[in-house]
């Protein structure tokens, strides 16, 4: 049986750890806040942006534009997107597994993988294995759209040159404060837009159809990058409100786990003070007893 | 007047949502002015100054890169930034001009084309801060 004080020193720390776990917890709760309100300011930009390039890819004929270029994928470049800092639960190993499995996946086809990761944690698991071409770290906390012009600038770039044959991007898209998972989609070549070509049609018909200024093809030789970075960004948003959703779920397990610790402590130092305190009253009862006698 | 509808997007939100006499923008292909009921027009947005007139007052945005498009008696702007002449900090944009033209010159010296094209994209956009606080202002 553990001492007296033993057990009173642990129970203090789990109650110091609880209140580490909790304090987290609402700060991650807070930083969600902040990062949906995020999403929420992008939304009407990327709507507006999806409708305009299905109607534009409707009155385009087909174009040689060099960012849709499918060419036989030899090398294959995976973006992954995870948060800066863990204590976030399962939320980016659960990333990484996924990258790992498409790796060995793309292998087995012969191809070869080279690997770019946003945030810290990507790039630490995957630092040793040799694929890393670049890493973006300690931006997920504060970036802006700039930085996703960066990153598909420079993918872009090695896409051009042909050091990539096709881009993917994993990262933990955000479905609800309680549920996020790994999602992949492919950035380049930018598959045309699934488009509702005939509603894009009718709406035309509606207003009149578009002078075009330059011509369709040229607008989305413009329009291409940038929704590149909009879909970069993106994924940057939805890794930022899904890594401070795992973050409450996880410190909230957290504190739970140390409320059931300090529980089954207080038990065992009671149990240990009762002890104690029969003890020394038998102890009593004997002195009395021995000096009666 | 009939006016139109002039609407500017970013990915950080909307800037302004306001019903206006008339618009100029930078297109790629040259500056252009919307008016009210416009035909449906797409084009391309560069770098540089929107203006609009609303009650005879004139405003000032600068813009970097994105498209307009006008339907229906509105015109749309999604562009990467939006910052109203007036909310610009003139000296912020002076050194971010020194520092890309510095990076410019650099980039020349040793031909990196895709440093050259990136510190050329910043410069414009120094230029056009500057441009529209200017404009702001006088």
């Amino acid at each position: 049986m553990p001492g007296l004080k033993d057990v009173k020193d642990k129970i203090t720390g789990v109650k110091k750890t609880a209140q580490i776990t909790k304090a987290m917890n609402m700060v991650a709760s807070a930083k969600l806040r902040g990062a949906q309100d995020k999403m929420e300011s992008f939304r009407p930009y990327a709507e507006k942006f999806a409708g305009t390039m299905s109607e534009l890819s409707a009155g385009m004929e087909d174009a040689n534009l060099p960012l849709m270029e499918i060419r036989d994928v030899k090398t294959v470049e995976i973006v992954i997107v995870t948060s800066d800092r863990g204590l976030c639960g399962s939320f980016n190993s659960n990333i990484v597994k996924v990258v790992e499995k498409l790796v060995k996946q793309y292998e087995s086809e012969g191809k070869t993988v080279s690997i770019v990761t946003v945030g810290k944690k990507g790039a630490q698991a995957f630092k040793k294995s040799g694929k890393l071409r670049k890493s973006y770290d300690d931006i997920m906390g504060t970036f802006q759209i700039f930085n996703a012009r960066e990153i598909s600038q420079d993918i872009t770039e090695t896409f051009l040159i042909g050091e990539s044959d096709q881009v993917d991007i994993v990262y933990g898209k955000f479905h609800s404060v309680a549920v996020q998972k790994p999602e992949r989609e492919q950035l380049l070549p930018i598959k045309p837009v699934e488009n509702d070509a005939e509603s894009a049609q009718e709406q035309n018909g509606a207003t009149g159809s578009y002078i075009y200024e330059p011509d369709p093809n040229e607008i989305m030789e413009v329009l291409l990058p940038l929704y590149l970075n909009v879909q970069v960004y993106h994924a940057m948003l939805e890794v930022g409100a899904s890594e401070h959703a795992a973050r409450m779920t996880a410190m909230d397990n957290a504190t739970n786990a140390c409320k059931d610790m300090i529980d089954e402590l207080t038990q065992l130092y009671n149990k240990a003070r009762q002890a104690a305190v029969t003890g020394e009253l038998m102890d009593i009862v004997g002195g009395a007893a021995a000096l009666k006698g | 007047m009939a006016q139109i509808h002039l609407e500017v997007v970013t990915p950080t939100g909307p800037v302004i949502s306001d019903d206006v006499d008339i618009v100029t923008a930078p297109g790629v292909g040259g500056e252009f002015g919307v008016l009210a009921n416009h035909a449906p027009f797409l084009s391309t947005i560069k770098t540089g100054t929107l203006s609009f007139t609303k009650d005879k007052q004139v405003k000032y945005l600068m813009v970097s890169g994105g498209f307009s498009e006008v339907s229906n008696n509105k015109i749309t702007f999604l562009v990467e930034s939006a910052e109203f002449g007036k909310d610009i900090d003139v000296n912020r944009a002076m050194l971010a001009k020194e520092r890309a033209e510095k990076r410019l010159a650099q980039a020349q010296q040793a031909a990196e084309k895709i440093n050259r094209v990136r510190a050329e994209a910043a410069l414009q956009r120094a230029m056009a801060r500057l441009k529209a606080a200017e404009k702001a202002r006088s």
